[in-house]
């Protein structure tokens, strides 16, 4: 059931008038039964993969809760009768006894995951490197796998870790990891941030209602009037690519860049709004990303619950390891302080971006892509001096509005290059076109009216043209708070009319229908 | 307070769904001039009552048949329900609904569509279908007619099938917002030119001449219906001579109407009897005739339906003849300003001809 299908519209009205006529108490059994109801939609037996995930995870959070309390009871009531080094060593023996839980569970799912998605990826590279000819498995991927065992695993360490007790519910534990509107393409929630908003009675609250069907429109007039129509003439350049070289692939890069950000934060912004419609609060996943000024901002902008993830749940507990901590120590003494300390943090860095890009798909442009991005970083990490020393002597350059405008359109480039990866799917492909970017010289494309012959008139550019300037508007009203509260504040009539013209130009504009292909939400397939 | 707010937005909604209805009316293809028999079955409820013969089928009953012949020379009053690649279920539907209309004393099906047992193509559909009154007939026949990539909430709402007509508005989509063209006669798309046979179709053999089981459930239902409503069933094969109809197909109708009692004509076979000339009697190679064909055609079948059917002669009937008189007139006139455009421009302008150096 795609967000954009009227399926999928139908679905949301009968739940949401449901959701206020169910007594307030049955509020959440209602989101389990609608979030598995369209799970199912997906196809009956894709069901199997997240109850797995839900019961043993539920299964073994709570026993490994449940150990810890017993340990933690034993210890207060046996507390005078211990010294310190017994202490120790009963918790060291409990940990020991929740790690088992914790750990069959953790790789018992990302095993699955691992399993469904990899197993091709990994049998094209044996038969690409030894010359054989395995069979590929062709496992149907479950919608939103990688999210759901993302968000199931965060939970699971957060409770082996004794950040919060286990749920004790399964019907609640299976909607936090069920919750129909992220469970396609995220936000990847955290427990403690969600499942308060999740399980409590919400009564009906006009403006929580109406901020997220606005919220929700918004995210379809992203969708659909920009990325679906933007969608056309980008698939035109990325299939074509011997007759789109030069000047093409460079529009290919802006183009998917505009494309991806509508159609990602797009289906984010539905999920929000769905999620406000029912009163509950979802973590945001964009903070305007295209404004970062470079790619440490970006990354911290954009997609970021599952940058915290990978930072929360990979990145720290990597660089404290022991293995690593005893690197840090010798690179220290053979490298010096300076360089010896950076040494493990940039391996760190490394391996979250090789699981990031991993993660992102079965394929080694998702690798390379995810590798870029590291250099990228690291590479701005050992140029801080440099700019720190610009800035000290030209301390008046990096106020002006210019060199922001320079640092937000340079980060912006160097993003949309990195991702020209995912599009051709191909590395060497991909680098092939890049190069003839500088080779090819084809600059007239932008004046001779060829861009008019990729599958969109002069009058689809036009509405392309007004959406992003509409959507950067915006984002830049958005600065400075909240763009809903601020039009909730001005004169009924005008406001009445922008959200008219919202929905018409939806409606209108939007690329659905015959003649248009149902597009899939590109994050869909992650 | 609430009650305010209770008016605010039920005001808005009012201006919400009366702006998106404007949208609607401005958006829904008009054909006017182009493809103009996207028109032709939303005339009908004009014009519907009265009549002693119904046709229904596709574009062989609409460019083929005059009704107008048939008042002129026997005063039968007759109707054509006819609209492009029209499916079976779709004439059951249309024979369906139009027995809510009136009760003729003969409906005459081109068989033809026998041929398809499955939907076949949205731009046939939409012209058949969006054209319907909303009836549980017409419910019936979008949910049988549907291909794949089509939704019923877009027959409810046609806005979402052709909001992306946006960019190809005209002033003709603007001027025909709240009126139409009237251009048909009786349901008969009228063409005066003539492009000759220049050649006759090969019969590709084909792997299986059996007509569906689909078709045959649906023609046993016209039947049924037929019977219930006390109306003779004729079924028809008009002489076009594409697409082939070949021999199976034909025996197999010979058999279903000699199970069933009906009447039914091969007119591919009377050709001569009917006196269809192939080299002036077509405006498009043998697919459809022209008015002279149409004229000899409806000239030859009105006196078998009188014949067998014993149909009145209504032109004593002076309230009917001066209703008919005036569809005579704009028929002639219509006829008159065909031809004169043909010595005008060499090609019919204005009714959906091809200038000579589009061919």
């Amino acid at each position: 059931m795609l967000f954009t299908s009227y399926e999928f519209i139908a679905f949301l009205l009968v739940m949401f008038l449901l959701y206020y006529l169910v007594p307030k108490k049955f509020q959440w059994m209602l989101l389990l039964v609608g979030s598995y109801v369209f799970y199912a939609w997906a196809g009956i037996h894709f069901l199997a993969y997240i109850l797995a995930t839900t019961v043993t995870t539920w299964l073994a959070a709570r026993q490994i809760t449940r150990l810890q309390e017993q340990q933690s009871a034993w210890l207060k009531a046996h507390k005078a009768e211990l010294s310190r080094e017994e202490r120790k060593a009963y918790k060291a023996a409990g940990k020991k006894k929740t790690r088992r839980f914790f750990l069959a569970c953790l790789l018992l799912n990302l095993g699955i995951l691992a399993v469904i998605k990899y197993t091709d990826f990994f049998i094209s590279n044996i038969n690409g490197i030894f010359g054989t000819d395995l069979a590929f498995m062709r496992f149907a991927l479950p919608m939103g796998i990688s999210f759901y065992t993302f968000q199931s695993m965060g939970y699971l360490i957060d409770v082996y870790r004794g950040k919060y007790p286990a749920q004790d519910s399964l019907g609640k534990f299976a909607l936090f990891v069920s919750f129909f509107p992220q469970v396609v393409q995220g936000p990847i929630s955290r427990y403690d941030d969600l499942a308060q908003t999740l399980y409590e009675e919400h009564p009906y609250d006009h403006r929580n209602i109406s901020f997220g069907i606005q919220r929700i429109c918004w995210g379809f007039f992203k969708k659909m009037v920009i990325a679906d129509r933007l969608l056309v003439a980008v698939n035109e350049l990325i299939q074509n690519p011997a007759e789109y070289t030069g000047a093409y692939v460079l529009v290919a890069m802006f183009l998917y860049a505009i494309e991806l950000y509508g159609d990602f934060t797009g289906g984010i912004d539905i999920t929000i709004g769905i999620a406000q419609v029912f009163g509950i609060k979802l973590v945001e996943n964009f903070e305007r990303p295209f404004f970062s000024k470079n790619t440490a901002e970006y990354w911290r902008r954009w997609h970021i619950t599952m940058g915290t993830w990978f930072k929360d749940y990979i990145f720290y507990p990597i660089s404290v390891c022991q293995p690593m901590l005893k690197l840090s120590k010798v690179s220290r003494e053979k490298l010096g302080q300076a360089l010896g300390k950076r040494i493990p943090v940039y391996l760190s860095t490394s391996i979250v971006w090789f699981v990031t890009g991993l993660w992102h798909g079965a394929s080694w442009n998702f690798i390379v892509w995810g590798m870029l991005n590291c250099l990228v970083l690291i590479v701005s990490q050992e140029f801080e001096p440099f700019y720190a020393w610009f800035h000290r002597k030209f301390p008046k350059v990096g106020r002006t509005f210019w060199y922001r405008l320079f640092q937000v359109a340079r980060t912006f480039c160097l993003m949309s290059a990195i991702r020209i990866l995912d599009c051709y799917r191909d590395v060497p492909l991909t680098f092939h076109q890049v190069g003839t970017i500088f080779t090819q010289g084809n600059w007239g494309i932008f004046t001779d009216g060829s861009l008019l012959n990729l599958g969109l008139a002069a009058a689809d550019w036009v509405v392309i043209g007004l959406g992003v300037a509409v959507m950067l508007c915006v984002s830049l009203a958005g600065r400075s708070g909240s763009v809903r509260e601020k039009l909730a504040a001005k004169p009924l009539v005008l406001r009445y009319a922008l959200y008219w013209v919202l929905l018409v130009s939806i409606l209108v504009f939007g690329a659905y229908g015959i003649g248009y292909d149902a597009s899939q939400f590109i994050y869909n397939q992650f | 307070m609430k009650k305010k707010r209770f008016f605010t937005v039920l005001i808005a909604l009012c201006l919400l769904v009366g702006s998106l209805w404007l949208l609607q009316r401005l958006l829904m293809p008009k054909y006017i001039n182009d493809i103009i028999e996207g028109r032709l079955i939303s005339e009908y409820y004009d014009n519907a009552g009265g009549n002693d013969v119904i046709f229904i089928g596709d574009c062989e009953v609409y460019e083929n048949i005059s009704p107008i012949t048939l008042w002129e020379e026997y005063g039968i009053t007759s109707y054509i329900r006819g609209s492009a690649q029209q499916l079976i279920w779709q004439s059951y539907y249309l024979m369906e609904e139009t027995l809510q209309y009136e009760k003729p004393d003969v409906i005459v099906f081109n068989v033809l569509s026998m041929m398809y047992d499955e939907p076949q193509n949205e731009a046939y559909n939409r012209m058949t279908l969006d054209g319907m009154r909303w009836s549980s007939s017409k419910v019936e026949s979008i949910k049988a007619s549907m291909t794949e990539e089509e939704d019923f909430i877009s027959y409810v709402f046609p806005l979402l099938r052709y909001h992306s007509r946006w960019s190809e508005l005209s002033a003709e989509d603007f001027t025909y917002m709240f009126q139409t063209k009237k251009s048909f006669h009786q349901g008969y798309l009228m063409r005066v030119d003539v492009r000759p046979v220049t050649s006759y179709p090969t019969a590709t053999p084909l792997a299986d001449y059996q007509f569906s089981d689909v078709c045959y459930d649906y023609l046993d239902r016209m039947v049924q219906l037929c019977r219930e409503n006390g109306v003779e069933l004729v079924l028809m094969k008009a002489p076009s001579i594409y697409p082939v109809w070949y021999d199976e197909w034909d025996q197999q109708m010979e058999e279903y109407a000699a199970e069933n009692d009906l009447l039914y004509i091969n007119f591919l076979e009377l050709v001569d009897e009917v006196g269809i000339d192939f080299n002036t009697d077509t405006y498009d190679n043998g697919l459809h005739l022209n008015l002279s064909g149409a004229e000899k055609l409806a000239s030859y079948f009105g006196k078998i339906l009188q014949d067998t059917y014993g149909l009145t002669d209504h032109r004593g009937e002076a309230e009917t003849a001066a209703a008919w008189q005036e569809k005579a007139d704009f028929y002639h006139a219509m006829e008159a300003d065909q031809y004169r455009e043909l010595e005008e421009y060499g090609y019919l302008k204005s009714y959906g001809g091809r200038a000579p150096e589009e061919e």
